[in-house]
């Protein structure tokens, strides 16, 4: 059910759509990883985290017992850090037996250059050595600038390079949706 | 935040608690496998030291290492200095070595602010004589946060209504003088106790209480803060002798029993033990001396990340 507001910005998933994708990345996940054997899921701020609460309590309802599941911020390993003001730090937080020898899986709201997810690499990669590293994401709009994929996507999105997409999440924002807003000239965001 | 960091009184109360929360965040980093982090890498943090200092010195090449910043250090001794060199000059050069930051200690009260006019990058203050220090503010403050705020949800609070005592040879002290302009900022309530000698002449105008009784105000203090009797810049007999000065505003054991119980005791360092604070005050579990050191590194971490990490203003 499209929906357009005043400001053209369209839904582009609903609540419904958005818990069901959850739910297939979940049993995907557990699929590849063999029942979820030693897998840590690790959001990145800031609506990755709660999305990747959101996957491990499922996985905590297929399985019987719920996975790690932690937060890993990137803010000090972006490239992008001299073309904006300092932006303030989010939270890492590593489950308590660490990622060395787990299988991690990164989640992320949407993927779109992959640059966040570069920085994610090597924010990991200070924390410890993972056995494999996968990735999650609700909303792959395309447009990669760095050679870099998701394992598990919710929703292929095509997209114009300036459109942009905005994750609504019940945690953060009082409802879920993913929205699809008009291209603004001289703008590229997410 | 502004562009330099001269004063306490630079940082608003949003500024102030930037600094705290993301300090808070990069403390979390300490137990990693990997410390470092690659965040200012490529850029040059100068420290300028015409003054001997060993904590703050190491905490700033510390901290600019942790996020991989180029270090130089450079201090007054063994370098032209020596030979006569002017400020202007020196910073000139470093100018010329293309510095994009400076953290200057100097004993001259307004050389940072000076400073300020001859080089580009950014100035961060690390004691200017008896003017300011306002990175050792920061990270009293962040001490205390972390002691009396405890808890998670920490994070954005600021220190209301914590009751802060500070002793001793108030006049000399920047410490003391960054300290109340920064608790001012973030909501403490400040109390100076010196002997009347030694507290500055226009302290009704600073935006704290005097007092002159430690044992009164020792019973009513959530911190107390002991300052070093700064001999070296002293030219005149402020109090008769070191013991008299002991016995009046000295913190002892039985001193130490007057503050209630979830009291913490902070000391800026380097301690006199014996003068201002007895040795077995230091050594207790009630003192936050060792902890202001490790926060220290954390603090100036997040100084030097919010003030060179992102676009200079103007560019973004």
């Amino acid at each position: 059910m499209p929906r357009r507001d005043g400001e053209g910005w369209k839904a582009v998933l609903t609540p419904e759509e958005i818990r069901r994708a959850l739910t297939r990345i979940s049993h995907e996940i557990l699929e590849r990883t063999h029942g979820g054997e030693g897998i840590v899921l690790l959001g990145i701020p800031t609506r990755g985290v709660y999305l990747a609460r959101r996957l491990a309590a499922r996985i905590g309802e297929f399985e019987g017992a719920p996975a790690p599941v932690g937060s890993l911020d990137v803010t000090l390993h972006r490239d992008d850090l001299r073309l904006r003001p300092a932006r303030a730090l989010q939270r890492t937080q590593v489950p308590p037996d660490g990622v060395d020898g787990k299988t991690v899986v990164l989640v992320d709201d949407v993927l779109f250059s992959g640059r966040t997810i570069r920085a994610a690499l090597d924010a990991l990669n200070d924390l410890g050595r993972p056995r494999a590293v996968q990735l999650a994401v609700l909303v792959d709009r395309g447009h990669r600038e760095l050679p870099i994929r998701a394992d598990y996507v919710g929703k292929n999105l095509p997209t114009a390079y300036r459109e942009k997409v905005r994750v609504r999440l019940a945690e953060t924002d009082g409802e879920d949706c993913v929205l699809l807003g008009p291209a603004l000239p001289g703008q590229v965001g997410k | 935040m502004n562009r330099h960091l001269i004063s306490a009184a630079d940082l608003d109360r949003d500024d102030a608690i930037g600094i705290l929360d993301t300090a808070e965040e990069l403390a979390r980093a300490e137990g990693r496998p990997i410390r470092k982090l690659p965040t200012l890498r490529g850029l040059t943090v100068v420290n300028l030291f015409y003054e001997d200092s060993t904590r703050t010195r190491t905490s700033f090449e510390a901290a600019a290492k942790r996020l991989s910043a180029d270090v130089i250090n450079f201090s007054a001794k063994g370098s032209s200095v020596a030979k006569g060199e002017s400020l202007k000059d020196t910073a000139l050069t470093l100018e010329a070595m293309g510095a994009d930051a400076v953290v200057i200690r100097h004993p001259a009260s307004g050389a940072p602010r000076r400073l300020t006019d001859w080089v580009s990058g950014r100035v961060i203050n690390a004691g200017d004589g008896t003017h300011e220090h306002p990175t050792q503010a920061l990270l009293d403050a962040f001490t205390m946060r972390q002691r009396l705020a405890g808890g998670p949800d920490r994070h954005g609070r600021g220190l209301d209504g914590v009751r802060v005592t500070i002793v001793g040879d108030v006049l000399h002290s920047r410490v003391a003088r960054s300290n109340v302009l920064l608790l001012a900022t973030l909501g403490a309530q400040v109390t100076l106790v010196a002997p009347p000698t030694l507290m500055p002449y226009a302290v009704d105008t600073w935006p704290c209480r005097a007092g002159y009784d430690i044992d009164a105000e020792l019973r009513k203090s959530d911190v107390v803060m002991m300052l070093r009797v700064q001999q070296e810049r002293m030219s005149a007999a402020y109090f008769p002798t070191v013991r008299e000065y002991r016995r009046r505003y000295g913190l002892d054991s039985s001193r130490m029993a007057l503050l209630p119980e979830h009291a913490i005791v902070m000391h800026p360092g380097p301690m006199n033990r014996g003068v201002e604070i007895a040795a077995e005050v230091a050594d207790s579990d009630r003192s936050t001396i060792v902890a202001q050191v490790a926060n220290g590194v954390t603090v100036r971490m997040a100084v030097l990340y919010l003030m060179l990490g992102g676009a200079a203003e103007g560019s973004a």
